[in-house]
């Protein structure tokens, strides 16, 4: 076990991905002799050389529809787009070609291309740098999606995402970039958490709080202080986004009763949206109270003086248990 | 690798060492006052941009893009647009805000995070900050196209449309679309790069492999390189490249070869990166000292001059840093402000439920904001 930022984690995760296999490449823009702006790629370039870890031109189409091509070709690239809010010009590529070209192939050409994005706010950026665009990708069949929230997770999921034969989108909680945790590089692979597997992080009995990426650490806080108004919240840790893993959900609601899932993304049509509806057509006889939701705001993300505002945060979450009691 | 700067083949009118050159091409006469006006104008927006800076290092701005090294390319430029022309610029046109009349501060506001960049365009002729890479473009040549349909090319009072980019902007697809439609239009815009040789931390042969100027004959417009640490020269490009398009001759291209001696912004780590011998050589090649050696040779300027712009300099930097301070954060209720032109009633529900949740927190009496004032011991962010 070795104590790492989840910055440094994922960094260990694409190091060993790139010792497994020749084949595996990093491209986006700064990855290389930058080591990415949040320095998630530090280093790689300069022990794997300029053809592996490739700086692109300034070009996220091109990032991903190049990949694509080498996909074909026999490599696994893993894309880097810098922030969330710049996948966009990324967009057509992603959702026209990447996810549909199994599909169409009638399973003759496979994809395996990881797209890591940095996501959410939190980090007192400019406009564009902020943003929770999970949905589109999951709105979209044929891509899988997945979110880490903690270093153990960040170096096992990414080198489960490269491993895997489907186009993965892997979202970074970008504010939990400098955050440590233990890691535990020498367990084999076939020991680690299945990727496509939501995660009970903290046991409980009175109610549930699900929730992804960076509002991980803000419902367990959110359980420790419940805990102290005598009240014992379950955390679950979604992880895999798509496909959606709510088995450790519905047998959480079925014991505690209550379910409140929490994300950064505006509510309207967000994870929320769909875990709602979910849990009430298979839990409905289970539910004390409706499922609660505590989101962003249908609002474009705010100016960063603003953003503690719009943040899901520790009394948000409070407030929604409160009001699951109240019913 | 950056491209090493070109001895000829590009248009110079003021060499490093300040001397003053022709071009059969591209000349201008200018008045004595026009001279020191673009001192003026080089030495305040430097010291904007420093005081930003500084600003930015103590706290109070999340960010800067420093414009240090680009004031020549900017200054020129910014000069050359005449009132009924519109500007497109990137995150980074602090030095053409600054030729449009924009208060030096506004840019401050989107960089300090009290709202995104909220201004009205038609203000000064000077559109938002565009920080998604190369979209302006785009929106330059549609606002071109219509600037063409309403009849208003075609002779000098015509209008013409600029927008602004960076080298690594030229690699993506809305700025090659940009250049398939003025040209396919022959719309009244001039696409003014500033290729200060990185990306962040991505160098021009990065993006390409032709100098950036020669890529506009692909696409049917000219294109035209210009010592971009030289005011004189990007001044009398820019100023034909417009008038040319105002009197329907359609596009153009100037590649400003210029060099950006700070980090990329405030958050990235040049040595990363970049040669210190490069930072030499561009050092010396400096657009402020260059026209301050004009002026001095020519004597069209002595110290007293010279202490007049430094004391504005330190006035406006000064009147800068007070007015950053004072910025008021915004209410939190305007996060739903302005979402749409005409709102919907579940829009202003939200509204209501926020205000309704923020309101609990200031039951107390307590008036500070609710981040401050945890509803339950022990609760926190
Ligand atoms: C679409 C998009 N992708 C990535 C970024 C992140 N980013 C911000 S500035 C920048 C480099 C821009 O280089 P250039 O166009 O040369 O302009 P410069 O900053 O050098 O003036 C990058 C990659 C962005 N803002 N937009």
């Amino acid at each position: 076990m070795t104590s790492m930022t989840l910055a440094k984690a994922l960094n260990a995760g694409l190091r060993s991905a790139l010792d497994t296999d020749s084949k595996t490449l990093i491209m986006g823009e700064d990855v290389g002799r930058l080591g990415g702006v949040f320095r998630v790629t530090d280093g790689l370039q300069k022990d794997f050389g300029e053809h592996r870890v490739i700086d692109t031109p300034l070009a996220e189409s091109g990032i991903i529809g190049t990949a694509i091509g080498l996909a074909m070709r026999g490599y696994r690239p893993i894309c880097e787009i810098q922030f969330d809010g710049f996948v966009y010009p990324a967009y057509d590529q992603i959702v026209s070609q990447l996810a549909k070209i199994h599909y169409r192939s009638h399973g003759q050409v496979k994809l395996p291309v990881v797209i890591r994005i940095p996501f959410g706010g939190g980090i007192g950026a400019v406009e564009h740098h902020s943003e929770s665009p999970e949905a589109y990708f999951v709105h979209t069949a044929g891509l899988k999606v997945v979110t880490c929230s903690n270093p153990a997770d960040g170096f096992t999921m990414i080198q489960q995402a490269v491993a895997s034969d489907d186009p993965v989108i892997f979202f970074e909680p970008k504010r939990r970039y400098w955050e440590k945790g233990e890691v535990s590089e020498e367990a084999p692979a076939e020991d680690w958490y299945p990727l496509h597997s939501a995660r009970v992080v903290r046991p409980g009995s009175d109610a549930t709080l699900v929730g992804y990426g960076p509002m991980v650490r803000t419902m367990l806080e959110s359980a420790e202080a419940a805990a102290e108004d005598g009240r014992d919240l379950e955390v679950i840790d979604l992880r895999t986004l798509s496909p959606l893993d709510l088995e450790p959900v519905y047998a959480s609601v079925e014991r505690t009763g209550r379910l409140i899932v929490v994300h950064e993304a505006p509510g309207t049509l967000g994870m929320g949206s769909e875990i709602a509806a979910r849990v009430t057509e298979r839990c409905f006889y289970s539910l004390e109270a409706p499922v609660l939701r505590v989101t962003g705001y249908d609002t474009p993300y705010p100016p960063a003086r603003l953003e503690d505002e719009y943040l899901p945060d520790l009394d948000r979450v409070l407030d929604a248990v409160d009001r699951s009691f109240g019913f | 690798m950056t491209e090493s700067v070109p001895e000829r083949g590009f248009v110079q009118l003021l060499t490093p060492e300040g001397e003053r050159v022709h071009d059969t091409d591209y000349d201008v006469e200018l008045s004595d006052d026009e001279y020191r006006g673009f001192f003026r104008d080089l030495v305040l927006v430097r010291r904007v941009d420093a005081e930003a800076t500084a600003l930015q290092r103590q706290g109070q701005l999340g960010l800067w893009a420093s414009l240090l090294g680009q004031e020549a390319a900017q200054i020129g430029s910014g000069r050359a647009l005449r009132p009924q022309d519109m500007a497109f610029p990137t995150y980074r046109e602090h030095g053409v805000a600054w030729c449009r009349g924009v208060d030096p501060l506004h840019a401050l506001r989107m960089f300090r995070g009290v709202d995104l960049g909220a201004a009205d365009p038609h203000e000064h002729n000077f559109a938002m900050y565009a920080i998604v890479i190369g979209a302006q473009c785009l929106h330059a040549t549609g606002y071109a196209m219509g600037v063409q349909k309403d009849g208003r090319v075609g002779n000098g009072d015509g209008e013409a449309v600029i927008a602004y980019l960076g080298d690594g902007a030229t690699s993506q697809g809305d700025v090659n679309e940009a250049f398939v439609w003025a040209a396919a239009f022959a719309a009244p815009v001039v696409f003014f790069c500033q290729n200060n040789q990185y990306a962040i931390s991505a160098p021009t042969d990065r993006q390409t492999r032709v100098p950036l100027y020669r890529r506009a004959a692909g696409f049917g417009f000219p294109g035209v390189r210009v010592d971009g640490n030289d005011v004189l020269a990007t001044y009398a490009v820019t100023r034909r490249a417009l008038d040319d398009a105002r009197h329907g001759q359609g596009p153009a291209f100037i590649e400003a070869f210029t060099y950006r001696m700070g980090a990329h912004t405030t958050s990235d780590d040049p040595t990363r990166y970049r040669i210190a011998a490069e930072l030499e050589e561009w050092r010396l090649r400096d657009p402020i000292e260059r026209l301050r050696s004009f002026l001095v040779r020519q004597q069209l300027a002595g110290p007293d001059f010279f202490d007049e712009i430094d004391a504005e300099a330190d006035e406006l930097a000064a009147r800068v840093r007070k007015g950053c301070l004072e910025l008021p954060d915004p209410a939190p209720e305007t996060i739903f402000d302005h979402v749409y032109a005409n709102p919907t009633a579940p829009l202003e529900a939200q509204r209501e439920t926020f205000r309704a949740y923020s309101s609990e927190f200031l039951a107390s009496g307590d008036e500070t904001e609710r981040s401050t004032v945890p509803r339950r011991e022990g609760s926190r962010r």
